[in-house]
């Protein structure tokens, strides 16, 4: 009856194809003005992603509010529909499936949100919204069902009897695990963490972290890991990927990426992140942004920056960069003059 | 760290861990008689109902019979309610209306509810049907429902007296007139509420399982949505029928001889200075009803909300 949970095909064997492969993925939210509803531009939300995930790895994305992330995420399980470019999951492209063709993909891939009060329907018990998936595929029978819903309760570390319990009985830590649960209730490869610790107090994020990658050992999950938390995906992620305003700017392994940016962009994004040390902290340097071309709003970003300041220096940076052997797309940075130093 | 378990110590007195299968029906109820309101008006209601159905076996007077020299007469024991101008028992008169307005009121609430949670939710979930409907509602709320009502009933009383009976035809005809004319606003409502759950994640975590549409909007979208659709129930009993009452006082609803709590109440406010009982009666029954039914909506409520339950 009991499914087991820990002999799953490729938990420890890391394959060299990766498991999703994004190609120069869109995503344009067209805007609309006047009576005749004209379209007057778009909202480049994701903006010519390129990619890999490998199997059986983490991917970090980082960024700022609004630059894309969780629409990216969002847009790999094909919860939004792209405006171009090509979703790879293990070779076969995504990006155009519909309807049932789609739907059987789903349960290979899920998602763990960021709101677990929000992600859980308040009117249904924890057990029929682990068992939603289940029903939703047919995947067991009532019975098998029933235990397999409180094997995983167990597996994510909650009692199995509280499948009759509404999320509101639980606390913030205990829906994320609840949502956890759910989406690994069809024994998914691939799964999106949409910054799934951004609700959760900091005692509690590290259960949630610490738990992600224990089942990640065990059942050989691929992750991508959404999050504005830099210290967090140091911990949790194998490569990060930087956002910014819909693109990358910098993919690199963790340990390089932290220890040496070569972005100005990560380096900004780094120097924000205190340090848990009174003496280290008083002389943290921050590195910001000049307010006069930072932020731009995705919706009037030009094509190519128009900033020559900016464009000079980012050039800079692309030479360096390719001594450094690291691939930061230079034509991709939007206009964005950095100083160093505090405000 | 990671071995973190949350699991409280087993067999904490006062946290009995339930093992069965909640059902959610035992929920509501179990919910449902905290409410004090509620069982309250439901014990109204249900009297209301009961009085009105086996009424008319223990108080025997026909409702229509005439008895000119008890005309106008006060309570007594014969005529708890008294009687009318032309000496017709008040209490026999009161049940006999109970029925047909009862009737009329829960079966057009029944069917405007439908037609407006349908539209509403169609129309709040599948944006390409947004437009469509939403103007379909604006016209039948700018329509003026007088009239309609006027011609709609001249133009298919007969057809339907012939089909079903003098009775059944214009029951049939009243229930479905106020039942399309008034759904507008519960479509109104639902469609608000349906567009603000449709945006939360729980609805996105369910499309990223693979859940069909259909499944979304029964699952998820319409328990969400319950609050106002039992409020726009309750508040459409009273609405249909204070409409059937104005109908049969057009002469459009029921046929004169026919009582309802409307008839009812619009026959007697001319005798309203000689005989203030003719007003008070039906109108008590009116409110009463309304008022009861309000109250078991609240409670109604409250007790399919998992949140509110238990507190």
């Amino acid at each position: 009856m009991a499914v087991d949970l820990a002999t799953r095909p490729g938990a420890s064997s890391p394959e060299t194809h990766p498991l999703v492969r994004v190609e120069d993925l869109l995503l344009h939210f067209p805007v609309y003005k006047g009576i005749l509803r004209r379209q007057v531009g778009a909202v480049r939300a994701v903006d010519g992603l390129t990619f890999d995930i490998r199997r059986g790895e983490t991917l970090g994305l980082v960024g700022e509010s609004g630059c894309g992330k969780s629409t990216t995420g969002r847009t790999l399980l094909r919860l939004y529909r792209a405006s171009g470019g090509r979703i790879l999951f293990e070779g076969q492209d995504i990006a155009e499936l519909e309807g049932e063709r789609l739907r059987r993909m789903r349960p290979r891939m899920q998602m763990i949100f960021q709101d677990p009060q929000a992600s859980l329907n308040p009117r249904m018990t924890v057990g029929a919204i682990i068992a939603e998936p289940l029903i939703e595929h047919g995947v067991h029978k009532a019975e098998a069902r029933r235990a397999k819903v409180r094997e995983l309760l167990d597996a994510v570390g909650l009692n199995p009897d509280y499948v009759n319990r509404y999320p509101h009985e639980f606390s913030g830590g205990q829906r994320q695990r609840i949502g956890i649960a759910r989406a690994l209730a069809l024994d998914p490869d691939f799964i999106v963490c949409d910054e799934p610790i951004a609700a959760l107090d900091v005692s509690i994020q590290a259960q949630v972290v610490n738990l992600l990658k224990d089942l990640q050992k065990k059942l050989g999950l691929t992750y991508l890991f959404i999050s504005h938390d830099l210290s967090m995906v140091k911990h949790i992620a194998d490569r990060v990927a930087v956002m910014y305003l819909g693109k990358i700017v910098e993919l690199a392994d963790v340990r390089t990426l932290f220890s040496a940016p070569k972005h100005p962009y990560t380096k900004a994004l780094l120097s924000a992140v205190p340090v848990p040390d009174p003496t280290v902290e008083a002389s943290r340097r921050r590195i910001s942004c000049s307010r006069a071309t930072y932020p731009i709003p995705p919706i009037r970003l030009p094509a190519a920056s128009s900033a020559p300041a900016a464009r000079r220096r980012s050039t800079d940076v692309f030479r360096k960069s390719r001594s450094g052997g690291r691939s930061i797309p230079a034509a991709t940075w939007p206009a964005i003059a950095c100083k160093e130093g505090g405000l | 760290m990671s071995d973190a378990v949350i699991k409280p110590p087993q067999g904490t007195p006062g946290a009995p861990l339930v093992t069965r299968q909640r059902t959610l029906a035992a929920d509501v109820w179990r919910q449902f008689r905290q409410h004090r309101g509620g069982v309250l008006g439901a014990v109204v209601f249900l009297s209301i109902v009961l009085l009105v159905i086996f009424g008319p076996y223990i108080h025997g007077i026909d409702p229509q019979a005439l008895n000119v020299r008890d005309k106008n007469q006060g309570i007594s024991l014969t005529h708890p309610m008294g009687t009318d101008n032309l000496g017709r028992d008040m209490f026999a008169q009161v049940l006999a209306g109970g029925r047909t307005s009862l009737s009329v009121g829960i079966t057009a609430m029944l069917l405007s509810l439908l037609v407006g949670t349908t539209i509403g939710v169609v129309a709040g979930y599948f944006r390409r049907a947004d437009g469509l409907l939403m103007r379909l509602t604006d016209l039948f709320l700018a329509l003026p429902l007088l009239p309609l009502l006027l011609v709609i009933i001249m133009l298919f009383r007969d057809t339907l007296r012939a089909a079903f009976g003098p009775e059944t035809g214009i029951f049939l005809l009243i229930v479905f007139v106020i039942g399309i004319t008034s759904w507008m606003q519960t479509a109104r409502i639902v469609r608000g509420a349906v567009l603000s759950v449709k945006e939360q994640e729980f609805v996105v975590a369910a499309k990223s399982i693979g859940t069909r549409e259909r499944r979304i909007v029964t699952r998820h979208i319409l328990p969400n949505v319950l609050s106002p659709i039992m409020v726009s129930a309750t508040l459409g009993i009273a609405t249909a029928i204070i409409t059937e009452s104005a109908l049969s006082f057009l002469g459009l609803g029921f046929p004169s001889d026919y009582p309802t709590w409307g008839r009812l109440l619009y026959d007697g406010v001319n005798f309203m200075a000689i005989n203030p009982s003719r007003v008070i009666w039906p109108g008590l029954a009116i409110s009463l009803t309304v008022l009861s039914i309000n109250y078991i909506g609240d409670g109604l409520r409250d007790a399919l909300d998992p949140r509110i339950r238990g507190r």
